[in-house]
């Protein structure tokens, strides 16, 4: 025996050791079917736009695709300004030749060898030529969409927008949420309550009316209308609110007999131990913030001003034909999120799952 | 003595990036102390709480109740302006517009027949949509939830689509199903004809219902693995040693102690795909045709393109009472569900 065959054994005897069991039961490969074809459909998609964002040009309309992106062989032969595409040439007497193609009419195309440019070219039927291509992950899309297209004005706008209302809102939420959970006071559980009952209010509810308010205060076509409108999250105060109720209020007490001041106490003494439920919702609104739509898209309409979201909308309805950009912008877009959902997933997940919340 | 000492100076600094922000920020707030000191000289610490409630009050009050009280204002007027004080107060006309219906199964018999389009497109969305999504997203917590290996892994692909945003999802599957798309390959592949998953009414609202379970699914699927996982194991035990076999243990275990988790994501995800509207915006931009247009959708168009503001605030009210009518029906139905 092999010693490779004893390690494959070896191996599949491991994947498939069970606890208590011997084998994979019937339910457990059914489970992994299951969770295999849905890896292929959760992810595939992705990775196709991936992959197809490396594809030159005349790659993105060939059909069928071909599945990782082929870029044309070019040579350049002495006497030519510009390199020319290399193709296998099947020749009448059946032998196959690499050949240069200076031009084509029609289904004839004019070649000529590269190693001898100054000889006559040859006549040969397009049928009978196959490119030369290499598969390469070119970045050629990518630095060609960030020159068409005013990518970083876009990413700048997103960032300064992201950073921004989540500073924003962890200050306000968090001092609402002190104000609502430490003290007593009249009002309190009314205004509590308002709060809460616009919890399921969505922005499409009052699209109008929010939108006069923005145009009132003057901040259509300012990023400030993007900030400040969503900061005052309904969401972020409950959690937050909740989470400071588990904090012992003799800690506050005894602040106070020490001579701090109240804001003192808001930031020294609260702000520290909420920072869980901070972490929490710093995450939430960077994901609603960076990947906000509807909103911005009311409130922006000059092109200089696009977050992200709404500029890579503009530009596929613009250019609907330029795929090889949109793919490399698109691409450009999920990454950043992509990163951080790697770094901090298991906070995402654990957060998600114990607030029921997006 | 050195060494404690040289403890605490190796801490302080604290050149990490977290620290430093950490620091910054604290400086920051500090300043605060400048500011609110004096107002709690003036008014007691006691109303120092409605300083604190204030900033949040305000944006909340200014940017969202404001708003939502303006908008039956809107509702019950007409005119081409924005502006409130141009706009002529004509009582239930618009209300009366969206509803005057000769036959409510059939949009084109409406006064206002885009909206109805919108109505039944977003019914039948919502139907199969929260359908797909419950059935989908319990099938996937509970493959993850069993012994398999690699559940971490699973967990982050099923969950990556619901951080992408909706322009982004909208451009995947845009890319995947155009004429010449990967989909249509694979099927001619196979011998079949293209298919026009874009470009024919039925094939674009099938789509669109597929990429918002897509996108979505994740999410449900992480609550009810929450739910899944905290059923106590020694009821699996018990229910083990009595013999039952797994259908039996899903159905008088499982699924009974999961059901208030299910309710959860069954009221969400309808709440949610109510007001459906930015992948398809991007995907199908409502079309072709109206095959796709739904009531945000046609919202935003009346408001924002024909600048018809009475007509769309008369209609985002109609939505409103739809969402509250489903809140409504979640905590009354809730408590039920707890009580069981």
């Amino acid at each position: 025996m092999s010693q490779s065959t004893l390690s494959a054994d070896n191996a599949v005897q491991f994947l498939t050791r069970r606890q208590g069991k011997k084998r994979l039961s019937t339910a457990d490969i059914l489970t992994y079917v299951y969770l295999i074809v849905g890896t292929l459909v959760m992810f595939g998609p992705v990775a196709w736009l991936v992959v197809s964002s490396f594809k030159p040009e005349r790659g993105l309309i060939e059909f069928p695709p071909t599945l990782l992106p082929y870029w044309q062989q070019t040579v350049q032969p002495e006497g030519y300004d510009k390199p020319l595409d290399l193709y296998d040439v099947t020749l009448e007497d059946g032998t196959t030749r690499r050949l240069a193609q200076v031009s084509r009419v029609g289904i004839m195309a004019r070649m000529i060898d590269p190693q001898n440019p100054s000889a006559e070219p040859i006549q040969v039927n397009i049928n009978q030529r196959q490119p030369v291509r290499y598969v390469n992950f070119s970045l050629e899309n990518y630095t060609g969409a960030i020159q068409q297209f005013p990518f970083l004005t876009y990413l700048g706008n997103s960032i300064i927008v992201t950073i921004a209302a989540t500073v924003v809102t962890l200050l306000v939420n968090s001092m609402a949420a002190f104000g609502l959970s430490k003290y007593r006071f009249r009002g309190r559980d009314a205004i509590f309550l308002l709060i809460l009952s616009t919890l399921m209010v969505p922005v499409s509810v009052v699209l109008i009316p929010a939108f006069l308010v923005i145009n009132e205060v003057g901040w259509v076509n300012n990023l400030i209308g993007v900030i400040i409108p969503g900061a005052a999250t309904p969401t972020g105060v409950f959690l937050l609110r909740q989470y400071m109720l588990t904090i012992p209020d003799e800690l506050i007490e005894s602040a106070r007999i020490d001579g701090a001041t109240e804001w003192r106490i808001y930031w020294q003494v609260i702000l520290p131990l909420a920072s869980p439920a901070l972490a929490t919702l710093a995450i939430f609104s960077v994901m609603w913030r960076w990947n906000d739509f509807l909103w911005p898209l009311i409130v922006l309409n000059r092109s200089e001003l696009f977050t992200l979201q709404v500029g890579l909308n503009a530009f596929q309805g613009d250019l609907n034909t330029q795929w090889h950009y949109i793919l490399a912008m698109t691409v450009l877009t999920l990454l950043p999120i992509t990163i951080v959902f790697a770094i901090l997933q298991r906070y995402i997940t654990t957060g998600i799952a114990t607030t029921g919340m997006k | 003595m050195d060494t404690t000492e040289g403890n605490i100076i190796a801490r302080k600094p604290g050149t990490s990036p977290i620290s430093l922000i950490t620091r910054a920020v604290s400086w920051f707030l500090g300043l605060g102390d400048y500011i609110f000191a004096p107002i709690q000289k003036r008014v007691g610490h006691v109303r120092m709480a409605y300083v604190f409630v204030l900033p949040n009050l305000l944006i909340f009050g200014i940017f969202i109740l404001f708003p939502m009280l303006l908008n039956f204002y809107y509702g019950f007027t007409s005119g081409e302006s924005i502006l409130p004080e141009n706009r002529t107060f004509v009582g239930t006309e618009n209300l009366e517009k969206l509803l005057q219906c000769d036959n409510y199964l059939d949009p084109n018999t409406c006064d206002e027949d885009l909206f109805w389009r919108g109505v039944s497109n977003t019914g039948l969305y919502v139907v199969s949509e929260v359908t797909l999504l419950v059935i989908f997203a319990l099938t996937t917590a509970l493959a993850l939830n069993s012994n398999v290996a690699g559940r971490a892994f699973f967990r982050s692909v099923f969950f990556y689509p619901v951080l992408l945003s909706p322009v982004v999802v909208a451009l995947i599957w845009k890319w995947l199903l155009q004429q010449d798309g990967l989909l249509n390959a694979f099927i001619v592949s196979m011998g079949g004809e293209r298919a026009p998953f874009l470009l024919d009414g039925g094939w674009s609202q099938f789509w669109v219902i597929i990429v918002g379970v897509w996108a979505q699914m994740g999410f449900y699927t992480l609550i009810l693995l929450a739910g899944l996982q905290s059923i106590p194991a020694d009821l699996y035990e018990a229910s083990s040693i009595d013999g039952a076999n797994a259908f039996r243990t899903f159905r008088s275990i499982t699924l009974p102690l999961l059901m208030p988790t299910m309710f959860v994501v069954l009221v969400l995800s309808l709440i949610r795909a109510v007001q459906v509207f930015d992948h398809v915006y991007v995907l199908t931009n409502g079309g072709p045709g109206t095959a796709t247009l739904f009531i945000v959708q046609y919202i935003y168009r009346t408001a924002f393109s024909n600048r018809n503001f009475g007509l769309a605030a008369a209609a985002s009210l109609l939505l409103a009472l739809v969402l509250l009518l489903l809140t409504v029906a979640q905590l009354r139905l809730g408590r039920r569900v707890d009580a069981t």
